[in-house]
């Protein structure tokens, strides 16, 4: 498989990506997948990022980052100005994922979603046994520090997409570097969804 | 032409200035010559696609780097602006005072300065004398415009006015057109000058030039520079002497050296230019950007409430609407408007990124 500066979810999404084509990254960090993205497959990319100090090492990079919060600053871009619209690690964080995950639909032909998957096992021991605010390797917050609002599952994205009449086109569930066929909710880790508009 | 080698500095640099024949201007007037002093850093190279041009801001001038050059810190070699790489060009704007054509310059048809009988200039007229300044070098196209404050005014005028001559645009903590706030201070400014007697309706030129009128110009301009944190670390309210604060001291030291440096009637037609310059006249801002291929990298300071970055935004939002190739930064910093030109090290990094991924 692919690495992608270390992240399994970059290695899969760049993967997904067409070459030659024009991509957003919301929330991206300093740039990295971009750049990758740039260098490896001629893409033409931009990206929203809140952090100034990220977007100030992502435009070093040569990236075209927005510095602006994705929850509003996507309501700029024209309607299907894109060929993928990428959130990766941080529909768990926003305040309205669902205005967002529209919002991705609106301005992008794909969506291309990854997330902690809050259904994996350890997720469920971990709050079975001690009775408190699941704590493992893929959320390691305290209650009162996480930057995670919204906990998902697998099964949870697969009924919004039903109730909002969106596309699946591809599914990726990952465990550790390994891809998981069987039983992804339970299995998984990072959950990534290639999906389209109706 | 006169070149004149300049050997303090490193980098490779000219001082010049340009005669071109006749320059017309949206009043409707013709110039007739026009000069313009400009200077340039690095080397062109063979197939002329490596030029940047820089634009100064409403009191500099075509001397941009070098010893006392107004964006030393940004431009020459290895610097944001980097000289090894790139070839940059800076002229003093038509209206100015310091080599370029202005209301201090001779009228030719009387022998006598044009005073207040010059021509109405716009930020457009500005740019146009330097694209003729920029193709008088054999530049079709330049890699990249770039200024802050009216300078960013001047290449925002350039992506929109020559949109296939400008690789890249990058203007900072500037506006699409200034706000009330923006022409009250300016017209502060101008009030000044005017009531000061020397002033003599702009007819001073051999004579006791305004400068007591001037000088409080400029000390109301360095106060809206400035922002409350940076003027608080600055000064506090130390005192300089027994009955004087010292912020007191540095805005009149500010107002009475730049009385030796620039004239009084170039501030009200820069002044001028500045608050008539308003994009928006041509069309919703959107839609001059419908058919632009130029880059750009905006920046705006946190702390600067001349140019807030609202203004910043209204520029990049319309860009964005029209899926233009647009980088956007609010810089953290407590200088006020001032940081563009002082809070450099990230602005730096920013620049050469963004540039080294730039082609012309």
């Amino acid at each position: 498989m692919l690495d992608v500066f270390g992240r399994r979810d970059y290695a899969i999404i760049s993967e997904l990506v067409e070459p030659g084509t024009m991509v957003l990254d919301l929330g991206c960090g300093e740039g990295e997948l971009l750049a990758w993205l740039r260098d490896h497959k001629k893409v033409d990319g931009r990206g929203v990022e809140l952090t100034g100090a990220s977007v100030q090492k992502a435009i070093a990079r040569g990236v075209s980052v927005y510095q602006g919060d994705l929850e509003t600053g996507l309501d700029d871009y024209p309607e299907q100005a894109f060929d993928y619209v990428i959130l990766s690690q941080t529909l768990q964080q926003t305040r309205d994922p669902l205005r967002v995950l529209k919002g991705m639909l609106r301005i992008g032909k794909r969506g291309i979603v990854a997330f902690p998957n809050f259904g994996h096992w350890r997720v469920r021991v971990s709050h079975l046994l001690t009775g408190r605010s699941p704590r493992t390797e893929l959320f390691p917050y305290d209650w009162y520090n996480s930057p995670n609002i919204h906990f998902l599952t697998v099964l949870d994205f697969e009924a919004l997409a039903e109730k909002e009449n969106w596309r699946v086109e591809r599914r990726i569930f990952l465990a550790g570097n390994r891809e998981v066929s069987v039983m992804p909710n339970l299995m998984s880790e990072v959950a990534v969804f290639l999906f389209s508009g109706s | 032409m006169a070149a004149v080698k300049l050997e303090f500095t490193p980098m490779i640099t000219e001082a010049a200035t340009s005669t071109f024949e006749r320059l017309e201007l949206d009043c409707g007037v013709t110039l007739s010559p026009v000069e313009v002093a400009y200077e340039t850093y690095g080397t062109l190279n063979a197939d002329r696609s490596n030029a940047i041009l820089v634009l100064h801001a409403f009191s500099g001038d075509a001397h941009a780097a070098g010893e006392g050059g107004w964006w030393n810190s940004m431009i020459g070699p290895g610097k944001g602006f980097d000289t090894d790489r790139h070839f940059v060009i800076c002229s003093n704007i038509l209206g100015g005072c310091r080599g370029t054509t202005g209301p201090g310059s001779i009228n030719p048809e009387t022998g006598e300065p044009w005073a207040m009988s010059f021509p109405v200039v716009t930020v457009a007229d500005m740019v146009r004398l330097q694209k003729m300044l920029v193709e008088s070098m054999g530049i079709k196209k330049l890699l990249a415009v770039a200024g802050g404050s009216m300078g960013g005014m001047l290449a925002l005028e350039w992506a929109v006015a020559y949109p296939d001559s400008v690789g890249a645009a990058l203007p900072i903590a500037t506006t699409a057109r200034h706000s009330a706030q923006q022409i009250a201070f300016n017209e502060v400014g101008r009030q000044a000058i005017m009531a000061d007697p020397d002033w003599n309706e702009g007819n001073y030129y051999g004579r006791k030039p305004p400068a007591r009128g001037l000088s409080v110009a400029r000390m109301v301009g360095h106060i809206t520079y400035m922002s409350d944190a940076s003027m608080r670390a600055k000064f506090g309210r130390r005192l300089r002497a027994p009955d004087q604060f010292e912020v007191e001291s540095y805005l009149q030291y500010r107002g009475s050296t730049f009385v030796d440096r620039f004239d009084a009637n170039s501030y009200l037609y820069i002044t001028r230019a500045m608050d008539s310059f308003d994009l928006t006249q041509r069309g919703t801002l959107p839609s001059l950007f419908e058919k632009i291929r130029t880059r750009f990298l905006v920046i705006s300071f946190t702390s600067d409430w001349l140019y807030p970055s609202y203004q910043s935004l209204e520029v990049v939002s319309a860009l964005r609407s029209r899926n233009c190739d647009v980088a956007y930064c609010n810089l953290a910093s407590d200088y006020g408007h001032d940081a563009f030109l002082v809070e450099v090290k990230e602005q730096a990094e920013i620049v050469r990124g963004f540039l080294a991924s730039t082609h012309a």
